[in-house]
């Protein structure tokens, strides 16, 4: 397997996970909305309120970065990662 | 060599910026104690404002088709993503979002979740690769990975759709915030509204723009959160608002509760003024299916991913790993408003409708209401409106109207805060209309003049020519824009969701599958994208014509038929038809290797 093909096949693990990720936090919780509205959470707001306002939204960002920094490691591993930028 | 010195320097640049704006502030707000009237600081910050992007926009000027398109792709990773959160973050998040939440509570709480939830999309499936493909519009991806003029031509159609339904409800938006900062009629507004857009974007095209969204972030973040913080403060409800409005939140049930939601007799309804609306929806409990708040999430979402003007923002990145990065940042900066978009709302609501506060209305007498100040301007302005229904007297929850975008630009006046306060929201709604149309109508004239003039009609034209046909189609998509806007078919916020719907039917799967399944080929593309968007748009004329829709799919969600629409005809026609050359396939191979140069060899 060239290296090209293996660096190709980790980055698509790396991808499945964080939409893994990403599809809990924007569409599986909300399948128990309701549920989950009654039970008090961060900062005395009720659990789905506090999700869709502050809760899922901060955890995107840091799925981002968290990506970013896991798919810069991938690149490095394989001599792809690029020089003289920030 | 000015250029480089100006890149080097830009957190002085705008630390100097921010500094001197809010220099401004204090000025205006010593005006204000010395007798400057209302109108006075309104028009001051409006003009002002506009008047230092005109200045950005001018000294950016260009006569490079690289910095002209990409902004010489240069633009370091967290201004970008000050960019690229001033081009997303429209007149619909800043002015309509938080009133869409103040009516509509969970229900339109899914924008926010579908709002920030798609940069996972971008960042993941498209960004870094669009970047190294080095392509200059969104269609020149589609063009040149599938090839084909019928390809690059349907992209630019799906674009133009998707991003001229989004410009003329931010053309809109300058129009009614100029219309009540400048107090002149919302049919001229629009215009004035137009020219301030063009004076930004006119000279120097992708450079200009990007460096006055990072100045209109500015503006606009500022103008949002110190109202919210000051409020919370003045009310007593705790210093840092986001964390400490679990009180305020469970109070405005308790008040529902007490109140009810009266429903009004059709007769009665038919006497409100079009486009003002009463609170009928629980503020935080949930109300909505599960399906329809995740179908409403997951449409703005790919929508996200679909949005050329977005896109193009990661074109301007010096490297791959910084297009990365970019969407970290821009997400971390849309973050910033949109957590606190809802804590808006919720002191929006409680000023006005707690008895026990001194700003409270709901309980008062008709007359009482009638003779506050603030009640007399914005029912003039026509979104504002009371009518005693029952009879009794005294002003009911179900008696009281008021337009959407009337939440974030009156809530300052609302709950007692200096003028100086609402001049600041007016301009900062402002920058957000304008970052955004600049970024739109950027994205249509590049795509026409570089698609379909320079890569259709006349591939040797030279650059000079290119940006001038490329500056002729940003005034004329502007006006026409415009005119439509003056019409005012749709609301803010609606037009804005059906730009999403009609992108990601037409775009998503092209782009994603252009780089994720190597065996898209250039028949399937062009199935996808005719299909995607025929069927979205008779989606759209059926369900509004009085069709049932199926599956729950509304009028707000109808690109998720469209989208599975073009899957499938894109997937199909590709496996019917022959697999793409041998080039081609290289090519996909190449985009997906971050080291290197790009693609198109730029």
């Amino acid at each position: 397997m060239s290296n090209a093909t293996k660096h190709w096949e980790k980055t698509r693990s790396l991808l499945f996970i964080t939409l893994a990720i990403w599809f809990v936090f924007s569409i599986g919780i909300f399948l128990f909305g309701a549920e989950m509205n009654e039970v008090t959470g961060p900062f005395g707001y009720p659990w789905t309120y506090w999700f869709t306002c502050q809760g899922s939204l901060g955890i995107f960002v840091i799925l981002i970065f968290w990506f970013a920094n896991r798919q810069e490691k991938i690149d490095e591993e394989f001599g792809f990662n690029e020089r003289g930028d920030d | 060599m000015i250029k480089g010195k100006f890149i080097d320097n830009l957190p002085k640049v705008y630390g100097i910026y921010t500094g001197g704006f809010i220099g401004f502030i204090i000025l205006m707000a010593i005006g204000e104690q010395m007798g400057m009237t209302a109108k006075a600081i309104g028009i001051a910050f409006v003009a002002f404002t506009i008047f230092i992007y005109a200045l950005i926009g001018y000294l950016s000027r260009t006569a490079q088709a690289d910095a002209y398109y990409v902004a010489g792709r240069q633009v370091p990773t967290v201004f970008n993503g000050m960019a690229t959160a001033a081009d997303w973050m429209s007149g619909a998040s800043f002015v309509a979002m938080a009133g869409g939440i103040y009516f509509k509570g969970y229900g339109y709480m899914a924008l926010l979740v579908g709002w920030t939830g798609g940069y996972i999309l971008v960042a993941t499936l498209l960004a870094p690769y669009l970047r190294k493909f080095g392509c200059y519009t969104v269609p020149d991806f589609i063009g040149t990975r599938y090839g084909g003029n019928l390809a690059r031509l349907l992209a630019v159609i799906v674009l133009t759709v998707a991003s001229f339904t989004y410009v003329t409800a931010q053309i809109n938006a300058t129009g009614t915030i100029a219309s009540v900062a400048l107090d002149i009629d919302f049919k001229y507004a629009v215009y004035v509204g137009l020219i301030s857009i063009l004076l930004c974007s006119m000279l120097g095209g992708m450079r200009a723009v990007t460096w006055t969204q990072v100045a209109q972030y500015i503006v606009l973040i500022i103008a949002y959160l110190l109202p919210i913080f000051w409020i919370s403060n003045k009310m007593g409800a705790g210093f840092f608002p986001h964390f400490m409005l679990a009180d305020e939140v469970a109070r405005i049930g308790e008040l529902e509760a007490q109140f009810g939601f009266v429903k009004n007799s059709a007769a009665d309804l038919a006497t409100v003024p079009k486009g003002l609306a009463g609170i009928t929806k629980a503020h935080s409990a949930v109300n909505a299916t599960p399906w329809a708040f995740i179908s409403l999430a997951l449409a703005m979402m790919m929508g996200t991913a679909s949005l050329p003007h977005v896109m193009m923002r990661y074109f301007t990145t010096p490297s791959v790993k910084a297009a990365r990065k970019s969407v970290g940042w821009s997400l971390f900066f849309i973050f910033l408003l949109y957590s606190s978009a809802p804590m808006l709302a919720t002191l929006s609501k409680l000023s006005l409708i707690d008895p026990t506060l001194s700003t409270g209305i709901i309980g008062k007498s008709f007359a009482e209401v009638q003779s506050i100040d603030w009640y007399q301007n914005w029912n003039q302005a026509n979104l504002m409106f009371i009518s005693d229904f029952n009879g009794n007297g005294t002003l009911e929850l179900n008696e009281f109207f008021m337009g959407g975008k009337a939440v974030v630009l009156a809530t300052p006046e609302i709950a007692g805060l200096p003028y100086v306060i609402s001049g600041l929201v007016a301009a900062g709604g402002m920058a957000a209309a304008m970052s955004t149309a600049d970024g739109l109508i950027l994205a249509i004239a590049n795509a026409i003049s570089h698609d379909i003039y320079y890569k259709m009609i006349d591939p040797r034209a030279e650059t000079a020519k290119r940006l001038l046909v490329a500056r002729i189609l940003l005034v004329v998509i502007g006006f026409a824009g415009a005119t439509i806007a003056a019409m005012k078919i749709q609301g803010i916020l609606g037009s804005v969701i059906w730009a999403f719907d009609f992108a990601m039917s037409g775009l998503f799967f092209p782009l994603v599958l252009g780089v994720w399944w190597k065996r898209a080929n250039r028949q399937g593309a062009i199935a996808g994208m005719a299909l995607g968007l025929a069927s979205s748009i008779w989606y759209l004329v059926w369900v509004r014509t009085g069709g049932s829709g199926f599956l729950g799919i509304t009028q707000l969600t109808f690109g998720i038929f469209g989208a599975a629409v073009s899957f499938v005809a894109m997937v199909v026609v590709s496996l019917m038809t022959a697999e793409p050359d041998k080039a081609t396939q290289k090519m996909v191979d190449e985009v997906r290797i971050p080291s290197g140069r790009s693609v198109t060899g730029k």
